[in-house]
């Protein structure tokens, strides 16, 4: 039984044209994968790295120019309406409903376009607004709603038909953190009901923490990691950072702080804010910050997560 | 003095440039004018041949003429109605053009025209070779005509662009301007004499259209250019169209100031 | 499931869609308004392009203004429908950049039909109601032999006319998947086409006729038609009895526009090299 995304040696080029001179640019090159029924993928990259590329094969949308790709068993350019029927897509740039149309008019002309009976639809419909908790903006066309309210909409319309596979395309960008875990509370849910199976493209590593268990890498083309995120981190080093505002300016804090796995990025504004990047895996932010306190007077904080560019930057390194 | 015309000349510049990407486009638009023109030919050259052979002053070589002028001209003169202006004064961005030091009225119309006149290299000229080598058409053998045709031609394109600006600036008290400027672009190619010369029209639609300035922006140069016109009829047309930029130039400035004040009273 | 799809199903998101394309338009009271009467406007001054020449001559290429009126209300009743219809498929680079193109992949529906079914342009209404108006007068003013043969032609005249018109879109929008700002050069026959459709076809030089006369056969909208129906002879090359073979014409357009189309998006994907 083959798995949900198959493929082999994918290849997509394209050609440019510089100047006077034509170049053959991969956006991405032998891409071979297997996602199965029910996993959660993560597919991350930095800008341009052929992430979107990989969807428009899978959906298809491109055409490959080598290798093969199959989407849940079916050939996406041949049978794509057939396809259609069994994939859900969420853009987070691009609009699946109709701008000027109440959210709900969406829905019902997204439900005769797949040919859903009326049961089915009333069932669905329900079970989505219920628990993506739309029913306030229904009769709202979509071009008043916020930026979350119409990612909850665009979700919901994708998983209308109850698909097999769900591919999310940065679905998160631009959310407060409310409705981003909202939203990720909605799909683990989801899951864990239906089985779907989860493509997840995204720059988000909250995201990836807390929505999937396999994580894919893509750099330039290239498949560079297919694996956990445990082992992602590992294999990154991948370090957490946190900031702190003090009281009073103090020096370096690198000194003073004996947190193993802990050290001094950098200090701002005469050391009002200081930097501090720690190892995930040795310490934990709440470690750092207590012995922090206990020589200066912290007056506020933030923790930054790594950053994708630097964790593919990392991954590339280390496969060199 | 000085420093106000290298602005104008760079704006002029700016304008020009921009209009230089547009390559592609450029090659479109001389098969729609070459389409448009010949389609032209076909209709105008039967109506004066059925007419015995001149109808007006226009003998087939002549019609010829003002067909592939008229085509030419298209890409310059804007007949279109629309303009960037409008959309930054629906944007409010109009607001930072005020606080420039340089007049908005005379900076909008001099870049337009700067894109105008770049036009006629990639799209005039060619429609009115392509007119020439491919029916043949009678200009005239002297200078003058040529000379007094180009002032003319600015003439004419610059009051395009000043009518255009009057609908924009409309927009500071009218919320959408668009009525404005689809019923600028239904009649003004029409008025502007683009499918039949005005010369052919009746009587009162003549009298209609002269009241306008939609003669001034293309029917006037061509006239000119083609050698319709003789000395005294060139001069008189000039003095009309130069006549018609000073009132539109008079209105806009006035539009300028009562809006740019509309501006402010509502906290601009 | 084995649901039985009935044709009454399958046509629901098409209807669904088109008929909110339809309320929102119309919600939108005074704009709608205007575009109305500026869609008057243009009907009559396209007519009025043709009536000015009139009035300097009594005919041209064999026929005079009430003959001519009839040309253009074949002609130009059918394009205002066709534009209401299919008018916003040469508008296709604006789904290409907003993506819309893309969503429409993710559809189980045919792409071109997605397209079609996806806006409708009421406001053609009122340039219709000119084509229309010029139509019937042409058709009451001229003595016509009515009878079966007479409804015949007229019926198949507009209806065919509406199907390469429509064609012609479809031609357009292929296209644009090739051409960057390329607009200017599918306007070129589309609206050149247009223009073409309510002249007489007998003033035509060769070059035009081979080009609005087979290639894209406009010709066949109003002209063949009416010379047909009113016992005219017709130039050298378009004979009169072609005037009944406009669905041919039709098809042959048609039969165009898919292959534009189908290249289109070949392209688009960037199937086949």
């Amino acid at each position: 039984m083959s798995g949900i995304v198959e493929t082999v040696d994918l290849t997509r080029e394209f050609t440019r044209r510089e100047g006077l001179r034509r170049r053959r640019i991969s956006a991405v090159d032998g891409l071979s994968i297997r996602i199965d029924a029910g996993e959660a993928v993560g597919y991350i990259g930095a800008n341009g790295a052929g992430k979107s590329t990989t969807i428009k094969m899978l959906t298809g949308i491109l055409v490959p120019t080598a290798g093969s790709v199959t989407t849940c068993g079916l050939r996406p350019v041949e049978e794509r309406r057939q396809l259609a029927r069994q994939v859900g897509v969420v853009f987070g740039q691009r609009s699946q409903l109709w701008w000027d149309l109440p959210v709900g008019e969406s829905f019902r002309i997204l439900a005769a376009i797949h040919t859903m009976s009326s049961t089915d639809e009333r069932r669905r419909t329900d079970e989505l607004i219920e628990r993506l908790e739309m029913a306030e903006f229904l009769a709202t066309p979509v071009r008043q709603l916020s930026l979350g309210q119409r990612m909850r909409a665009e979700v919901a319309a994708a998983l209308l038909h109850s698909p097999r596979l769900v591919i999310l395309d940065e679905p998160t960008i631009g959310l407060d953190v409310l409705s981003k875990q909202r939203l990720r509370e909605f799909l683990v849910a989801e899951r864990r009901a239906h089985g779907t199976t989860l493509l997840l493209t995204t720059h988000d590593m909250g995201d990836i923490e807390r929505l999937c268990d396999r994580v894919l890498v893509i750099d330039r083309g290239h498949l560079v990691y297919d694996g956990d995120l445990a082992g992602l981190s590992k294999t990154v080093g991948a370090e957490r950072v946190l900031v702190v505002d003090l009281v009073e300016p103090t020096a370096d804090l690198t000194a003073l702080v004996d947190v193993p796995g802990t050290r001094h990025l950098a200090s701002e504004g005469h050391g009002m804010r200081q930097r501090l990047a720690f190892d995930a895996d040795l310490t934990t932010a709440a470690r750092v910050l207590a012995a922090v306190s206990e020589l200066v007077e912290v007056r506020d904080l933030t923790v930054e997560e790594p950053d994708i560019e630097d964790v593919v930057r990392r991954i590339y390194a280390a496969r060199r | 003095m000085r420093s106000t015309a290298r602005i104008f000349w760079r704006l002029l510049e700016a304008g020009f440039r921009r209009q230089s990407a547009y390559r592609l486009a450029a090659l479109g638009g001389l098969v729609a004018n070459a389409t448009f023109g010949l389609l032209k030919v076909a209709v105008l050259f039967a109506t004066v041949r059925a007419a015995g052979g001149e109808l007006h002053g226009y003998d087939v070589g002549l019609m010829s003429s003002y067909i592939w002028l008229s085509q030419g001209l298209l890409g310059s003169v804007n007949l279109f109605g629309r303009s960037d202006l409008a959309l930054r004064i629906k944007d409010g961005d109009i607001a930072i053009d005020f606080l420039r030091p340089v007049d908005v009225q005379a900076a909008t119309i001099v870049t337009e025209v700067g894109q105008s006149l770049f036009s006629l290299i990639p799209r005039g000229i060619p429609s009115v070779v392509l007119g020439a080598v491919v029916v043949g058409m009678d200009m005239p053998a002297t200078a003058g005509p040529y000379l007094l045709g180009a002032v003319s031609l600015l003439l004419g394109i610059t009051i395009s662009s000043a009518t255009v600006y009057l609908i924009a600036v409309a927009g500071f008290w009218v919320v959408e301007v668009r009525g404005l400027q689809i019923l600028y672009m239904v009649v003004s190619g029409f008025l502007a004499g683009l499918f039949v010369p005005i010369r052919l029209f009746p009587r009162w639609l003549e009298l209609l259209a002269t009241l306008t300035p939609f003669p001034s922006m293309m029917m006037h140069p061509i006239d000119i250019l083609s050698g319709r016109v003789d000395l005294g009829g060139a001069t008189l047309l000039l003095a009309m169209q130069v006549a018609w930029l000073a009132t539109l130039g008079v209105v806009g400035h006035a539009l300028t100031r009562a809006g740019r004040r509309q501006l402010e009273v509502q906290g601009g | 499931m084995g649901e039985v799809l009935t044709m009454r199903t399958r046509l629901r998101p098409y209807r669904a869609v088109l008929a909110s394309r339809v309320r929102a338009q119309r919600s939108y009271r005074a704009s709608f308004a205007l575009d109305l009467g500026s869609s008057l406007l243009i009907g009559i001054v396209e007519l009025a392009e043709i009536w000015v020449l009139f009035h300097n001559v009594i005919e041209l290429g064999g026929l005079e203004f009430t003959q001519i009126l009839l040309v253009f209300g074949l002609a130009d009743f059918a394009f205002s429908l066709a534009d209401l219809s299919f008018g916003h498929c040469d508008n296709l680079p604006v789904y290409l950049r907003a993506g819309t193109l893309d969503v429409f992949y993710l559809r189980p529906q045919p792409l071109l039909l997605q397209l079609i079914t996806s806006d409708i342009s009421l406001r053609r209404l009122a340039r219709a109601a000119v084509g229309l108006a010029a139509m019937v007068v042409g058709l009451t003013i001229n003595e016509i032999d009515w009878g079966p043969r007479a409804i015949a032609l007229v019926g198949l005249a507009i209806v065919s006319g509406y199907v390469m018109f429509a064609a012609m879109f479809v031609w357009a929008g292929g296209l644009q998947f090739f051409l960057v700002d390329g607009a200017e050069m599918t306007n070129a026959f589309v609206y050149g086409g247009r223009y073409a459709a309510t002249q007489p076809a007998s003033v035509w030089s060769r070059p035009l006729q081979a080009v609005f006369g087979f290639f894209f056969p406009m010709a066949f909208t109003g002209f063949l038609p009416v010379i047909a129906l009113l016992g005219l002879d017709g130039p050298a090359w378009l004979p009169s009895w072609l005037g009944w073979c406009a669905p041919l014409a039709a098809l042959w357009a048609w039969g165009m526009a898919l292959l534009c189309w189908r290249w289109g998006v070949r392209h688009y994907r960037g199937g086949g090299g």
